[in-house]
């Protein structure tokens, strides 16, 4: 289980989390809604280790990782993978390096083994036999399967997922849904999914939380939350312009 | 009016500071992490092929421009007091002791130390840093360590041939446009060179070597906003290179003059 609680951060003078408190069962699939630059990736960051918070305690499994050192935060973060907005593939290496990366760096096992798991989280994505090209050879939607693989490739407990279908066409980013939905009910790993697509969020979702100004103003079954009375997300789930996000930032 | 010209001064005076206080700790952390398991050669002889063997062509031909030019400036003055013979001795210790080693390291600076900021500071925009974190790697150990190390190798290699290729240029221009003799010309170089300038002049490159290492990948790892933020850290990265390679060798210059004679 994940358990964040009172969560503050500070980005250059900016407060991004003003004290997000959130649970996510194990198995489950929780998806983050919010307005773009509301601080959704930034507390990916957190729960993976890559940013300390102000405040605040992100436990895992009962450990509080915001006090672990680095050794045993490493140690976690091979639990944990994160699949960035625009894949975050190492452009020098090859798709097979990439893939395989968290094996060569950390396991001592021989090559073919490496091999043939880099091939098996491919083809879990659907793209065999693409080991060698680079990542500059592959289209948007390539890349985020590429580094969904590239995390599936080191058997994590945790998939965090930062707008996993945003900038794909619509047939794409269905197919990047189906695929999150068949790893959750395949291995039944625990999924965290950032985005603003509520149509996604509909889709995969076991609960959805909504970030806005800093903290989580709602959370709960995807069907509570189409029937939510609170005008903020109201507006926000509709995609409105006009309503009182809206009228919060004219009046500032 | 003054208030405003206060916090001027103030924000460039933290700006500065904490510049400083960046590279020191990165230059800490490198070292702590040169010594530490696991060591991947391979990263770091890739890395001393690309700054050492990219940058010959490049040495070599700056080099060998230097030594003609040198030869033939230094020969001016020389025939008004009908002292050619001595072109040779003055070029070659201008060349090992502080030519060769600072045009080598403002030379790689340019090329090497710009390609490494450029490197970085895309992975930066682009995330690939904070995925090498997600990997449990750390990115000072992964990227900066092999690049630190390269280039602290390669340097005093790279300054050992262009002081070579320097020499080279101005015995060319000695020998078949001065008249002096071939053997003559080789006799004055060795004889007024000794180990020590050509010790003095290594060592120092070593230094070189290390600051352009810190300050490139220090610039990459900090480049905020895109495609221009990387411009910008490129260029910081070449400027503030060339201002500390001179800093440094001024401070090193001294130190041999005054502590080792």
């Amino acid at each position: 289980m994940i358990e964040i609680s009172g969560l503050e951060k500070n980005l250059s003078g900016n407060m991004v989390l003003r004290g997000v408190s959130l649970k996510i069962e194990k198995g489950s699939t929780c998806v983050i809604i919010g307005r773009s630059g509301c601080g959704k990736s930034v507390l990916l960051k957190h729960i993976v280790g890559i940013l300390k918070p102000d405040k605040g305690r992100i436990l895992i499994d009962g450990k509080d990782i915001t006090l672990l050192n680095e050794r045993d935060l490493d140690v976690l973060r091979l639990k944990i993978g994160l699949v960035f907005q625009g894949g975050a593939l190492f452009d020098s290496m090859n798709v097979g390096e990439n893939v395989g990366f968290g094996l060569i760096e950390h396991d001592r096992i021989p090559q073919v083994e490496i091999s043939n798991r880099v091939e098996e989280s491919l083809s879990m994505v659907g793209l065999s036999g693409i080991s060698n090209l680079m990542p500059a050879d592959l289209s948007g939607g390539m890349k985020k399967r590429v580094a969904l693989a590239r995390a599936l490739c080191i058997k994590p407990e945790i998939i965090l997922y930062d707008e996993p279908t945003t900038g794909l066409d619509p047939i794409s980013a269905d197919s990047i849904n189906e695929l999150i939905k068949n790893l959750h009910d395949r291995i039944n790993i625990t999924s965290i999914v950032v985005t603003h697509d509520m149509r996604s969020a509909y889709k995969i979702s076991d609960k959805i939380a909504m970030l806005y100004q800093g903290k989580i103003i709602a959370e709960g079954a995807p069907e509570e939350i189409q029937v939510t009375k609170d005008l903020v997300v109201h507006q926000f789930i509709n995609g409105l312009a006009h309503g009182p996000i809206t009228e919060k930032l004219r009046l500032l | 009016m003054f208030d405003n010209l206060f916090i001027i001064i103030g924000r460039h005076v933290i700006s500065f500071l904490y510049f400083v206080g960046g590279l020191a700790n990165l230059t800490i952390k490198t070292i702590q992490l040169s010594f530490s398991p696991p060591y991947r050669k391979d990263r770091i002889f890739e890395q001393a092929k690309k700054t050492g063997l990219g940058s010959l062509p490049l040495v070599s031909l700056i080099a060998l421009f230097i030594g003609f030019i040198f030869a033939l400036q230094t020969a001016y003055f020389m025939q008004r007091i009908g002292s050619e013979l001595y072109i040779a001795s003055l070029v070659a210790l201008s060349i090992v002791r502080e030519l060769g080693p600072v045009i080598t390291a403002l030379v790689v600076a340019g090329r090497v130390g710009a390609a490494i900021t450029a490197e970085l500071g895309s992975m930066q925009v682009t995330e690939q840093v904070d995925a090498l974190e997600t990997f449990a790697t750390n990115p000072v150990k992964y990227l900066v360590v092999p690049r630190f190390l390269a280039l602290s190798l390669m340097l005093p290699i790279l300054t050992l041939y262009a002081d070579a290729i320097g020499i080279f240029g101005s015995y060319l221009i000695c020998v078949f446009r001065l008249g002096i003799s071939s053997s003559m010309y080789l006799r004055v170089t060795f004889e007024s060179l000794w180990y020590k300038d050509i010790f003095t002049g290594l060592f120092k490159t070593i230094f070189f070597g290390m600051i352009i290492a810190i300050i490139s990948c220090y610039e990459g790892f900090n480049v905020k906003g895109g495609a221009e933020g990387v411009g910008r850290a490129t260029t910081r990265s070449v400027v503030f290179s060339f201002i500390m390679i001179i800093v440094a060798d001024c401070i090193f210059t001294a130190l041999f003059y005054f502590i080792f004679p």
